[in-house]
């Protein structure tokens, strides 16, 4: 991508995806889904994956730690170093050490991802058990639950996910998540499900937690009003490849690409009054039938001849931006 | 005067049993909507926010009369329906309809295009023959954005934004003034929302509709609605021109809702209220005014007594002691 080699920064980089190229068999025919898949996230630093369904953000996210059944995904190509060690040429031992013990995980349903017949605190403290055994005492559980704004955690260890709120559940998440002292937490969508006041308690956590501890977050969103509010870099991914990546600011601020451009202004914005909205043409590409030369070429106000047949690359702008768009301003 | 309104709703409440005992009756009940009034006029858009169980979805099924209230009154056009049933129950209901959030789960997965949308002209005998009946369909699928090459096509052939504009043809089959949308866009991708807003923004310009339009996106109901009102807990708790309400909120806990919703212009650098803890139990509602156990700025008598809805400017409605 972007970042010139031998950069000092870049010895903290924690995550570096070269070139990920994923497919899915379907039928028992390969189906690429990501296609050059190339970013970096370095210590203490929040990178947004942005994109709509099917555009591959959340595939992305999860092969960081190989954690997609394969079958169905095959990894076709690249590297995934994480600290520097590929996690696709890792064995099983070596990856049980690199998820929880490096990087942590959270989803957007916690109701799906905690065990519905195991107390919360036992689930906290099986996460210890696994990553540090000598902590995992009832003392640990309750410091992490109170660490995660929950009342009364003492109590609150005691329940079942069922008797907590959504809210409560996600932070419980992300107590197991913290159990392990991730270097990098890769949250899909974490508050999608929650209700916007909700929503606006735990993007706090998720920054005061980050500062705390110097953590990384690699956050997955569609939502792009929540990359302005807690990104340091964003990049937009559409129909399996990024089309732009740069520091938030700025990609929001002066997008690009013409679909990050389009996206944002077909968003209604709170206080603008009730002009008709920008809309983009056409809908999602799904998997398996994404368009050949630019992918958003179909729907693209701007396309030309050229765009429906030559394939386009990621080409850097400079200032720490790049763009999948040869027309971009 | 305003001209009667097209739906006039006066304490209207909604009670959900919680729990059965042995012999099935309810050990306790849970208040959903509690003594909710409100007028809707023809051709008008009005917005109905909060958080999840609030209410705000029991609100829209009671007024399509697709849950039982257990008080009030909902008056169309003049008429009391709430106690409509049978066939006076299901001739009324041409003109109310209702979309929902989940495209996929709304349309029948095993009927053609033509036979769900057709199935609603059916329904009220509004097709003289079959192929009056697939012109009528070829006619709204064309309304709203879609052609008759879609007509022998399934549900599961369309993406989602496809299959809502199918939801919306389905709903207009029957020329209905006044559709309740239940969260219509917020299952839809961000670039095809914007379609669907502006699709349903057409059709009211074009048919004169009135849309309840029940959402938790601020930005989306301010954009669409005339009107919105604000609910919590079962109650209205703040009701006005979607800019004042917007713009100058009056009730805490709107002023807590904008000031959550995440907002991408850098330059704006809000307050941020964040509220602490979750919405209480509809089923122990708190004593007071229901917001003060998470209100920044409750008061002794919050505690204790319930604020009613007052006017602070005209048609700006809001029901705190402190406001």
């Amino acid at each position: 991508m972007c970042e010139t080699p031998g950069n000092p920064a870049s010895q903290r980089v924690l995550l570096e995806i070269k070139n990920l190229q994923l497919d899915f068999l379907q039928d028992g025919r390969p189906v690429r889904a990501l296609d050059g898949i190339s970013l970096s996230v370095e210590a203490g630093e929040t990178l947004c994956l942005v994109g709509e369904s099917g555009s591959g953000k959340s595939v992305t996210g999860l092969s960081v730690a190989r954690l997609l059944p394969s079958p169905p995904a095959v990894y076709a190509g690249g590297e995934i170093l994480v600290e520097g060690r590929d996690t696709l040429r890792m064995s099983q031992d070596q990856l049980r050490e690199v998820r929880g013990g490096v990087v942590g995980y959270i989803f957007q349903e916690p109701a799906a991802s905690l065990n519905p017949v195991y107390r919360v605190g036992t689930q906290i403290k099986e996460a210890l058990k696994l990553h540090r055994p000598q902590e995992a005492v009832d003392r640990e559980v309750i410091r992490l639950l109170s660490l995660v704004g929950i009342p009364a955690p003492e109590t609150r260890a005691r329940s079942y996910p069922h008797e907590l709120s959504g809210g409560m559940q996600q932070r419980v998440m992300i107590a197991i998540a913290l159990a392990s002292r991730p270097k990098l937490l890769i949250a899909d969508e974490p508050t999608t499900a929650l209700d916007v006041t909700i929503q606006a308690q735990i993007l706090e956590l998720l920054l005061s937690l980050k500062k705390q501890f110097g953590m990384a977050i690699l956050l997955i969103t569609h939502n792009l009003g929540i990359v302005s509010e807690i990104a340091d870099r964003a990049a937009v991914m559409y129909a399996g490849q990024i089309v732009e990546t740069g520091p938030a600011r700025d990609v929001l601020a002066h997008p690009l690409h013409p679909y990050t451009r389009a996206l944002l202004e077909s968003m209604p914005r709170l206080g603008v009054g009730s002009e008709r909205l920008k809309a983009i043409r056409g809908s999602v590409p799904q998997l398996g039938a994404f368009p050949g030369g630019c992918r958003f070429h179909p729907r693209c106000d701007d396309a030309r001849a050229s765009c429906a047949t030559d394939p386009v690359a990621l080409l850097g702008t400079g200032a720490g931006r790049a763009t999948r768009c040869p027309f971009s301003q | 005067m305003n001209p009667a309104p097209l739906l006039q709703v006066t304490n209207l409440s909604v009670d959900f049993p919680v729990g059965r005992a042995i012999l099935g009756a309810a050990r306790s009940w849970l208040r959903a909507v509690n003594e909710v009034s409100f007028e809707l006029q023809a051709s008008e858009t009005l917005g109905l926010v909060g958080e999840s169980g609030c209410g705000k979805t029991s609100l829209g099924r009671a007024i399509v009369r697709l849950v039982e209230p257990a008080g009030g009154r909902i008056c169309f056009e003049g008429a009391d329906i709430t106690q409509a049933r049978g066939l006076e129950l299901r001739s009324l209901r041409r003109n109310f309809q209702i979309i929902f959030q989940d495209p996929y789960g709304s349309l029948d997965p095993r009927l053609t295009i033509e036979d769900i949308i057709g199935e609603a002209l059916d329904i009220h005998r509004l097709a003289s023959s079959s192929s009056d009946r697939r012109s009528q369909v070829a006619a709204l699928l064309q309304d709203v954005g879609l052609d008759e090459t879609h007509l022998a096509r399934f549900p599961h052939e369309f993406s989602g934004g496809q299959r809502q504009r199918i939801g919306i043809a389905r709903a207009l089959a029957v020329r209905p003034k006044l559709i309740v949308c239940d969260e219509p866009v917020s299952a839809l991708d961000v670039s095809v929302q914007a379609q669907v807003v502006n699709l349903l923004r057409d059709l009211q310009r074009d048919r004169g509709i009135s849309y309840l339009f029940i959402a938790h996106d601020l930005a989306v109901v301010e954009h669409i609605s005339e009107r919105i009102m604000v609910m919590y807990l079962g109650r209205i708790v703040e009701t006005g021109s979607a800019s004042e309400v917007c713009g100058q909120p009056g009730h805490p806990y709107t002023q807590a809702l904008l000031s959550a919703v995440p907002v991408i212009d850098a330059q704006s650098k809000r307050k941020r209220i964040v509220l602490q803890g979750d919405v209480p139990s509809a089923v122990q509602p708190p004593g007071g005014c229901p917001f003060h156990p998470r209100c920044p700025v409750a008061e002794a008598r919050c505690r204790v007594e319930r604020p009613i809805l007052r006017e602070l400017k005209p048609r700006h409605w809001v029901a705190c002691h402190l406001a």
